[in-house]
């Protein structure tokens, strides 16, 4: 491996959040029975007409701005033409010249290393295909229509990518990005998020590029880089045995952890792009485009550093808490019921993230809000309750979606400040503890330690700790 | 411009069209004097003349993002030679070229 050097290059497709078509006014939703979404335009009947869905351009152009890209007005949509069942009309509406966006970048870090630039070459605009079902019938396939024309965005990175972990992680800040302008849920199971990757190896230094193959439709950010580890070590095999890298499309089987040939170029498709006489040019004003920009929601790096100077987290923290929208919004929901934010912080990231985790839930679906959680770390700093005994009210709140108000008073975990009270359970102590009182008397004052925990078990965690150790101090000092 | 035997194959199995062999030397004729027009062209300095996509002069009008159309799947398969279970069914497919 040590004298080579990947050059690997990613074909993203996304799918745009939209209630209707790109074309058409069908519905989009996900998981509806076969073809009851699919109306005539998208089954391509004679005579209809497509018309532009101009949310489609808006997400579009939102995602241009967001990776620094130009926007191009006029932009025009193309025919792609090819034969399969699940594409009616026998072409493809996507975009050639004048693409929706062209020429971003974004900035990728890995593990505390400096950042690096990612050129993004463009992003171009084309309705998706149906679905064929290969498997339930004999000599047939089963073909739904309902996701035909639903819109897509392909993002087509720079082949500037050298590792399967820069891959992974050029991937994670589109998906980011897609999430924060809610212009996709990016959720690649359902494949709202698809990845193509084509990649090639060549001697390390040298600044030719190698044949490349494309692995295509890889459903999880695992299998990428797996998908694009295999596909590295098998080109570095063949090359040192003296053969050659034939350019061909594969498709990587997750099962077997490998990628296999599908088509070769020899027989790659020629899709005899030409200008879609269906649909005019799309002339975007600076008027449009600047209300578009004015729309933007805050993105992941501006969202950090934001966080960084208005709650003096922690780079590390704001780093956690800023890549998904739903948990820094959560977070800051919690700051305006508490205003303690790193003990805001460490409690998303720690308990509440622990709680969601074990029970598989997303920060939406979470049993606890941010209004009682924020209460509850109101508590911890008003002193009602320490900060041990929160963790037990967080429990109870998770498991019964009470309020922590409700809970500290039913399960009478109020912190005792009353001194008196607690001198009383010193009184206790000591009382139960003659042997150590002894000793701590005689010089062994490690035991002080032993005392505090004694006092804290005694009252079931609900002492203020602060004010046992005053009083023990005291107590044992006479 | 000289079109081969094989790009005449080529042509008619990319727009899946059967053409009979016998058809191939009248075909050639017809589709090498479409290239000769075509190729006219470049023998015309367009260095001024801006790219045109669209013979209209107008911006393409564009839709609200909203659900107008209902489920009209029976309807819509009244056509179709088979179907299962709201499916249209089509002759097995697999990728011809794996």
């Amino acid at each position: 491996m040590s004298n080579w050097e990947a050059v690997i290059g990613l074909e993203v497709h996304v799918q745009l959040a939209t209630k209707s078509k790109i074309f058409s006014g069908a519905s989009t939703l996900f998981g509806s029975p076969p073809n009851t979404q699919a109306c005539n335009i998208d089954l391509g009947m004679p005579g209809v007409l497509p018309v532009l869905n101009k949310e489609v351009l808006k997400m579009a152009i939102k995602f241009g701005l967001a990776i620094n890209a130009s926007i191009n007005s006029p932009t025009q949509f193309a025919r792609k033409n090819y034969f399969y069942p699940d594409l009616p009309k026998g072409y493809q509406i996507s975009q050639l010249d004048s693409p929706i966006v062209e020429g971003g970048f974004l900035q990728i870090e890995i593990g505390g290393e400096k950042p690096k630039k990612i050129g993004i070459t463009r992003a171009h605009l084309e309705e998706d295909a149906g679905k064929s079902l290969h498997e339930e019938f004999e000599n047939h396939s089963g073909i739904d229509l309902n996701r035909a024309g639903t819109p897509l965005l392909e993002i087509v990175s720079e082949p500037e990518l050298n590792t399967s972990e820069e891959a992974v992680s050029y991937l994670k800040k589109i998906h980011s990005i897609i999430r924060h302008l809610e212009i996709s849920d990016g959720n690649m199971a359902e494949g709202s998020m698809r990845c193509d990757a084509n990649v090639s190896v060549r001697k390390k230094g040298s600044d030719e590029l190698g044949t490349r193959t494309e692995t295509k439709n890889v459903n999880s950010f695992r299998f990428v880089e797996k998908a694009i580890n295999h596909e590295i070590k098998r080109q570095i095999k063949i090359l040192e045995s003296g053969e050659k890298i034939t350019q061909e499309t594969r498709l990587y089987d997750s099962q077997l952890d490998e990628t296999r040939s599908m088509r070769s170029k020899e027989f790659a498709n020629d899709y005899r792009y030409f200008p879609e006489p269906d649909l005019l040019p799309v002339v975007l004003d600076k008027k449009f485009i600047e209300s578009v920009k004015s729309e933007m929601p805050e993105l992941s790096e501006e969202k950090k550093n934001r966080l960084i100077t208005e709650y003096k987290l922690s780079d590390y923290d704001a780093d956690v808490l800023s890549v998904d929208p739903n948990l820094s919004k959560y977070f800051e929901e919690v700051v305006t019921n508490s205003s303690n934010p790193k003990l805001a912080a460490n409690w998303v990231m720690g308990d509440l993230s622990a709680f969601l985790n074990k029970d598989n839930l997303s920060i939406l679906d979470t049993r606890v809000d941010a209004t009682n959680l924020g209460t509850l770390l109101a508590r911890i700093e008003d002193s009602t309750i320490s900060g041990k005994i929160a963790k037990e009210v967080f429990e109870e709140m998770w498991l019964s979606e009470k309020g922590p108000d409700q809970i500290i008073e039913e399960k009478g975990l109020k912190q005792v400040t009353d001194s008196t009270e607690i001198e009383k359970v010193i009184d206790q102590v000591f009382e139960e503890n003659p042997t150590q009182l002894q000793q701590y008397k005689s010089g062994k004052e490690k035991l002080f330690g032993f005392f505090v925990g004694q006092v804290m078990k005694v009252s079931r965690g609900k002492a203020n700790p602060e004010q046992v150790n005053k009083l023990l101090k005291k107590r044992l000092e006479e | 411009m000289t079109l081969k035997n094989k790009d005449l194959e080529q042509i008619a199995y990319l727009a899946r069209i059967n053409i009979n062999k016998k058809s191939f030397p009248s075909l050639k004729k017809e589709l090498e004097s479409i290239l000769e027009l075509v190729a006219k062209m470049d023998s015309v300095n367009t260095e001024s003349v801006v790219p045109m996509s669209h013979p209209l002069d107008i911006s393409q009008p564009l839709r609200k993002d909203e659900v107008t159309e209902k489920d009209d799947r029976k309807n819509l398969q009244k056509n179709a030679p088979l179907k299962k279970a709201g499916l249209f069914m089509v002759p097995k497919v697999i990728d011809e070229d794996a």
